[in-house]
């Protein structure tokens, strides 16, 4: 019983998961950036979500779409910015600009914030309150709430590409820069919006961490970034559907690796990544995309 | 290397000549030797303290010039390079613990990176750019959780290093200076040699062209995995450094062996100098020691400027200090790629930009 109560913790934890890997999948599929940053942007959301709380004294959960708009319009900023300019100078140079970014954003977190872990609406009774699956098992709601809206953010975000005008358009520049700026579209403002969607999947994913255990400056790089990566190379690249399965796929391994013994738990979410890139590189979800 | 040696002559009458440097290179190398010679005696007239903040300048300097061969000569942006420097480290401390002598250990330290370089680079190879870079640094986290897990070298909290008791403070710094100066000159000598050897010329032709290299019979993925176990080797001498100058050694990824700001401290050194040539490292570790030197006493700012200067660098300035002065003035101490040029023609000034 103690495994099965494992196996859906860490399915619950898999949401969680695919929501961190939900906007490096999305910035890497449409402009092939692989944002080095990811992990920290998650943690500056979830303490622009304590400065929020702190300043407006709403509730945490309404905060929540305040630090998501933020996050898109600061998302949409760097694009035009920084981002956009280290794209046009190349692939290394993106890579060491959001390096650089990510290394700026952390150690100046640890000054303003201290290294301190902070939780986000602690002591809210939605947040502990449980149900009981037999005598063994029971599930936090908020774990299944973060798991559900993981789905819903996911399976939007592919119907929204699929389908919606923006979407599509997104997809145009991501399939033919060229030939969707011929036709008229703006691939700068395409950008921009592909990565104003992501920041707001990642400020979700880092209040949701926030809110499910804490959040301190080390723990952009040290797990969001990492643990985000290992999601999307399990699931398989350029596959929104992959990202959710390689999320859970990762969230399970933790939870079965922490019942064999607690200090195994990263161990084992990271030895079935490296298994995956060992004998299926193109990802649990083909695709056939080329890594 | 960073010209291409293949524009055509518009007339025939021209005279041509294909050598590695505009200069005489001779000069450089008899300044390197004077420069290395004037290093050595540093600690005769320096006070320990400031010899101490020389080792760790040359740690840097030799982590630097490995990650400038992996990402300015190979094209493999390794944000895991942590991994070797802890690795290097640990080579060091547990023959300590059975009694082999630190010094010999730093010899055991190069030699295990570099063997460890082995099975990661089969489970990275086939990995590009960001993937590589992010999945390298998913394995420095991986060897640094499967070393926490053994007890008898600390685990996660980390060893005092056992052998060096009876040393005299000041004579071990100075040792410890002259091991960091051995490692940061053959570091960097090895890089020099190796970019001028046939190596060399495989990875300018993957650089220029992987398809066409590879088709020509280049082998690709050897020359990668050379320059990948010759980078780990070194970093594993840096961190056999580190271990005896501290000491001890301290896993984890904030403040120990295995954090990720090693990398970014090698990283943003090369970028800051000049990716893609042997003297940018050597300029990034001035430019870093001065930032770190003058901001220490504010904690984190140093590493915030670094990466403020760096983002700055590369986008501004993308050779670097040192290759925004080459490409002025036309200077290049250690030469490694070629230069065409027939007298009075500008021709053969051009170049090529290092990877992008």
């Amino acid at each position: 019983m103690a495994w099965v109560n494992a196996i859906i913790q860490g399915l619950l934890t898999g949401g969680l998961y695919a929501l961190f890997a939900t906007g490096l999948s999305l910035l890497f599929g449409v402009m092939k950036v692989v944002n080095l940053a990811h992990g920290d942007l998650a943690i500056v959301a979830g303490y622009i979500g304590v400065g929020v709380i702190a300043i407006s004294h709403l509730p945490v959960l309404w905060s929540i779409p305040v630090v998501v708009a933020a996050m898109a319009v600061l998302g949409y900023v760097l694009q035009r910015s920084v981002i956009q300019a280290a794209i046009s100078r190349g692939e290394l140079i993106t890579l060491i600009v959001t390096f650089g970014l990510s290394i700026i954003i952390e150690n100046g977190l640890q000054q303003f914030f201290t290294a301190n872990s902070r939780g986000l609406g602690v002591g809210d009774s939605f947040i502990t309150a449980s149900f009981s699956i037999g005598s063994q098992i029971t599930v936090a709601w908020f774990n299944l709430a973060v798991f559900v809206v993981a789905v819903v953010v996911l399976v939007g975000l592919q119907q929204y590409l699929s389908y919606a005008k923006y979407g599509r358009l997104i997809r145009a520049v991501a399939d033919d820069r060229e030939a969707a700026q011929l036709s008229g579209a703006d691939y700068r403002h395409v950008f921009g919006i592909a990565a104003a969607i992501a920041f707001g999947t990642v400020a979700i994913a880092g209040m949701a961490d926030g809110m499910v255990t804490t959040i301190s400056p080390t723990l952009g790089t040290d797990t969001i970034l990492l643990f985000a990566f290992c999601a999307v190379v399990i699931g398989g690249l350029g596959s929104l559907w992959g990202t959710l399965v390689g999320g859970i796929v990762l969230g399970v391994a933790q939870a079965i690796g922490a019942q064999v013994n607690p200090s195994y738990e990263t161990l084992a979410g990271y030895a079935v990544f490296l298994l995956v890139l060992v004998i299926r590189p193109q990802g649990l979800v083909s695709q056939g995309a080329e890594l | 290397m960073t010209e291409n040696a293949t524009a055509s002559p518009r007339s025939e009458d021209l005279p041509l000549k294909v050598t590695r440097s505009r200069r005489n290179v001779a000069w450089s190398g008899l300044g390197a030797l004077i420069v290395i010679g004037v290093l050595f005696a540093f600690p005769y007239y320096v006070g320990p303290g400031t010899t101490g903040i020389l080792i760790q300048g040359l740690i840097i300097l030799t982590l630097a010039s490995m990650w400038n061969l992996l990402a300015g000569y190979a094209g493999l942006v390794s944000v895991g390079q942590q991994a070797f420097l802890g690795l290097g480290a640990y080579f060091v401390l547990i023959p300590a613990m059975h009694g082999i002598s630190p010094w010999a250990g730093l010899f055991i330290a190069t030699a295990g990176a570099a063997v460890c370089a082995l099975p990661l680079w089969w489970l990275v190879a086939r990995l590009r750019l960001g993937y590589f870079a992010i999945a390298t640094w998913v394995l420095a986290s991986v060897v640094m959780l499967i070393i926490e897990q053994i007890s008898s070298i600390g685990g996660g909290t980390g060893e005092p290093l056992p052998g060096l008791v009876g040393y005299d403070g000041a004579v071990l710094t100075a040792d410890t200076y002259w091991a960091a100066l051995t490692i940061a000159v053959l570091a960097i000598g090895g890089v020099y040699f190796l970019l001028r050897s046939r190596v060399g010329l495989m990875l300018t032709a993957i650089r220029d062209d992987e398809q066409a290299a590879r088709s020509s019979g280049v082998r690709v993925g050897l020359a990668r995995l050379l320059v990948f176990v010759v980078a780990a080797a070194g970093c594993g001498a840096a961190g056999g450094v580190l271990a005896i100058q501290q000491l001890g050694v301290t896993p984890g990824t904030s403040g120990g062996v295995f954090s990720v700001q090693w990398t970014a401290e090698m990283a943003f050194a090369v970028i800051i100098g000049g990716i893609g040539t042997i003297e940018g490292p050597i300029v990034g570790t001035v430019v870093y020691m001065v930032l770190q030197q003058t901001l220490q006493s504010y904690n984190v700012w140093y590493l915030i400027s670094l990466g403020i200067v760096a983002i700055a660098i590369a986008l501004f300035a993308r050779r670097g200090l040192w290759g925004t002065l080459d490409e002025r003035f036309n200077i290049r101490l250690f030469p490694v790629g070629y230069h065409l040029w027939a007298p009075g023609e500008r021709r053969g000034r051009r170049r090529a930009h290092p990877v992008s």
